[in-house]
């Protein structure tokens, strides 16, 4: 009879995640629906940013402009995206209840991620020592810097998040039948990462 | 039995009787709803704090009223026009319209899900109180913001805040900033309760209750606040852009450096419009309730109802930029706005008319609920009407920022939500704290607060056509719209005397009114299977419906109604 609840067709939970309020029923996690909440709204805010990014684009009243100062961040790239898979492996051991592997493939993410953030912040160093590019500076600075920073923001909440578990994690909190809230904030990362898909194309490839 | 809620997570601790109140001080009262995660108290207090602000922006508006009434009147200064009209608007569409009707999604849709709680009462609580925290912040500037004017003073740029009059060189002090920061800080309460609505109906709903079985409420709430996701969020990605630009030196929308003014108003109505229907949707919902059981008949049309509303809600994101005709746009853009405008009023049609069929030959009862629901019907028309009107490019051209645009959206945000709010206070009091409301006093303040919304709202059209502005302190004698503004302005007398009748009635049925038993009106949603005020956990055992009607089939078990759904 709880067949009928389920008309939602979420896949929400993965194979060896174990439940955590209810049992028989299917309904949709509400960790994941809230968290999918949470990536609707960001993804408007990031929207809007985007938005102004290319609307804005070549308007600049004086230099410089993104070809003169912007080099590609591929490796921060790479780091970043590779991160959406460490931080995978790191759920899959957790629910197969390998949790030595957990630790290392979390650690894993968060170095990554970190990294990441060290490469924006050279970056940003250089551009504003070396270029002289600042937010003032014109309307490339404006959106580039208020682009790439509410991006770079959400890895620090991100990190700030990930680095909260592997501290329970060390003590020893984190168990199995955790999966299913580390797999919700794995989607949050998910999502930081997806961002910077669309951030890197649209100001290292579009926009320069 | 093996249900979501297992009778051991409950079993002991649900308590028999009321709490012992005798060795509590007021204190521990005070401190019990200031530390409460529960939906109902949540949301009383949601609701509370949006009558207190309603009755504030109320004093605004009437101030306004006043030094409208009549030709060359010196009754406040420009300045504190300004302030009055800014945070007129920016209260009741923050601090009034979406704390109620988050207060009513926070205290109905558990209880008509058959649920104990929302998805995340903590998160519940967080959301309430950075709302009661960014209202606070917004109104503490009348005392602590440095304006132009100097100290104490309230934003004055509109509740729309348009750019470059919002920049650092001609918004000088906090002002504008205590508007950005309070309107942001309620809009992430607004963002994290309207996730967990949607989250307590896709995860919380009983057994048996498939979302084709869902009461119309809980689907216009889970829909309203999917808007709100979409909506609400890039009014805060402008909110940040224009912090940058005023504490950051950036450039988004200083017109000197190349920025653009017209992006933030892009951006803002983006927000804007769906936010109006953020507003009603809930309006709708009330209707969609009150209407069925007042005219004794299930409602007509359910799946279209929700699907209409499904396809306002689509429609309405793609219409912001009727606005924005006056901004000088391509004839592109001018059809596409308009077209789009106007085919909203095709699934709103829609949903009148199921409303009208709904009562077509019912057993109407006009009880004060169903009085205004029924003034709703015929106001909201009006506004729809003014609304295509407008949507008109060439129209919208004459009268775009005039009295008439003022009347058009009076007619929505009161006509409408205010009168379905009013007629949902009227409906789901006696569940809340177990006493009906008067009807005596109900029907004073309706007709009262009618006539009077007529007496502002209908004659208000007409200096918009005579072509009065918005938004200007005064006007010359000569120009024919001294009665029409006179007029107005007595209709809002009957409005307050209406309101304030509403207030007493409320106080009054408090301690003294009709004792209300669980299901007063004879209806069929699972709130009135529980008791009046419902129990903190709300139902001792988690029930299973059948139907979009429980209640129904257990008074009527021959004649059920999961035999015809």
């Amino acid at each position: 009879m709880n067949a009928t609840t389920a008309t939602i067709p979420f896949e929400t939970r993965g194979a060896g995640a174990v439940p955590l309020e209810s049992s028989a029923d299917l309904s949709p996690s509400k960790g994941v629906v809230g968290m999918t909440c949470l990536i609707i709204a960001e993804s408007a805010i990031f929207t809007i940013f985007v938005v102004a990014y290319l609307y804005y684009l070549g308007k600049d009243l004086s230099g410089p402009t993104p070809r003169q100062v912007l080099d590609l961040p591929i490796l921060n790239s790479i780091c970043l995206l590779s991160s959406s898979a460490t931080i995978t492996f790191a759920l899959r051991s957790l629910r197969n209840g390998n949790r030595k592997k957990f630790n290392f493939w979390w650690l894993v993410t968060i170095a990554l991620g970190a990294y990441f953030l060290l490469g924006t912040g050279r970056e940003w160093h250089h551009l504003i020592h070396d270029k002289g590019l600042t937010i003032q500076t014109n309307l490339f600075g404006t959106t580039f810097y208020s682009l790439v920073g509410l991006h770079a923001s959400h890895v620090i909440i991100g990190l700030l998040a990930l680095s909260i578990v592997m501290a329970f994690a060390i003590t020893g909190a984190v168990k199995r039948e955790h999966a299913e809230r580390v797999h919700v904030l794995g989607l949050y990362w998910h999502f930081v990462d997806v961002v910077w898909v669309v951030v890197f194309t649209v100001v290292y490839l579009i926009g320069r | 039995m093996n249900g979501r809620v297992t009778t051991g997570d409950i079993g002991t601790a649900i308590p028999l009787g009321p709490i012992a109140a005798t060795d509590k001080t007021i204190f521990d009262h005070i401190h019990s709803w200031l530390v409460t995660v529960d939906h109902k108290r949540l949301g009383l207090m949601y609701i509370i704090y949006a009558l207190v602000f309603f009755v504030v922006a109320g004093i605004e508006a009437s101030l306004i009223r006043i030094q409208l009434a009549t030709p060359n009147n010196h009754f406040l200064s420009p300045q504190v026009f300004n302030q009055l009209f800014t945070m007129h608007g920016t209260t009741m569409v923050f601090l009034v319209g979406m704390p109620m009707i988050f207060g009513f999604a926070n205290y109905l849709v558990p209880l008509m899900i058959g649920a104990r709680d929302l998805a995340f009462p903590r998160l519940n609580a967080f959301g309430f109180w950075l709302s009661v925290f960014g209202g606070l912040l917004l109104y503490f500037s009348f005392i602590g913001g440095e304006g132009m004017a100097g100290a104490g003073s309230a934003p004055d740029v509109g509740w729309f805040a348009y750019a470059p009059l919002t920049g650092k060189a001609f918004s000088k002090g906090h002002s504008t900033d205590y508007w950005i920061l309070g309107i942001m800080i309620g809009g992430f309460g607004s963002i994290a309760t309207a996730a967990n609505i949607i989250t307590t109906i896709l995860s919380m709903r009983c057994r048996g209750m498939t979302l084709a079985k869902m009461p119309l409420l809980a689907w216009l709430n889970l829909i309203m606040c999917g808007m709100v996701l979409i909506a609400v969020s890039p009014l805060t990605a402008a909110q940040i852009m224009l912090l940058l630009d005023r504490f950051a030196g950036s450039h988004f929308f200083d017109t000197q450096a190349g920025g653009s003014a017209t992006l933030w108003m892009h951006f803002f109505w983006i927000f804007g419009h769906p936010e109006v229907y953020v507003l009603i949707i809930p309006a709708f919902a009330f209707a969609s309730e009150i209407i069925p059981v007042f005219s004794r008949k299930a409602i007509f049309g359910y799946p279209v109802m929700v699907g209409a509303t499904l396809a306002i809600a689509f429609v309405s994101l793609s219409v912001w930029a009727h606005h924005m005709f006056t901004i000088g746009m391509t004839s592109t853009g001018n059809t596409f706005f308009a077209i789009s405008t106007m085919m909203v009023g095709i699934p709103t049609g829609i949903k009148i008319f199921n409303w009208l069929g709904t009562m077509w030959g019912g057993k109407l009862r006009f009880d004060t609920p169903m009085l205004f629901s029924t003034a709703f019907l015929f106001q909201f028309l009006i506004a729809g009407l003014t609304g295509i009107m407008l949507a008109a490019a060439p129209f919208n051209w004459q009268l775009n920022d005039s009295y008439f645009v003022i009347a058009h959206f009076h007619f929505v945000l009161v006509g409408a939500l205010i009168f379905m709010i009013f007629a949902a206070v009227y409906y789901w009091f006696p569940k809340a704290t177990g006493r009906l409301l008067s009807e005596r006093f109900g029907k004073w303040h309706f007709w009262l607060f009618l006539i009077g919304f007529h007496m502002t709202f209908v004659t208000m059209h007409v200096p918009g056509i005579l072509g009065m502005p918005r938004r200007i302190y005064t006007y010359e004698a000569g120009r024919g719209w001294g009665i029409w503004n006179l007029v107005c302005t007595i209709g809002v007398a009957f409005q307050v005397i209406g309101t304030l009748i509403f207030v007493i009635n409320i106080l009054l049925s408090l301690r003294k009114g009709r004792p209300a038993g669980n299901d007063p009106w004879d209806a069929w949603t699972l709130e009135w299977s529980t008791s009046s005020p419902p129990p903190e956990y709300n139902f001792a055992e988690i029930p299973t419906v059948k139907s979009r009607r429980p209640l129904w089939d257990i008074k009527h078990p021959s004649d059920p109604d999961w035999k015809y759904e």
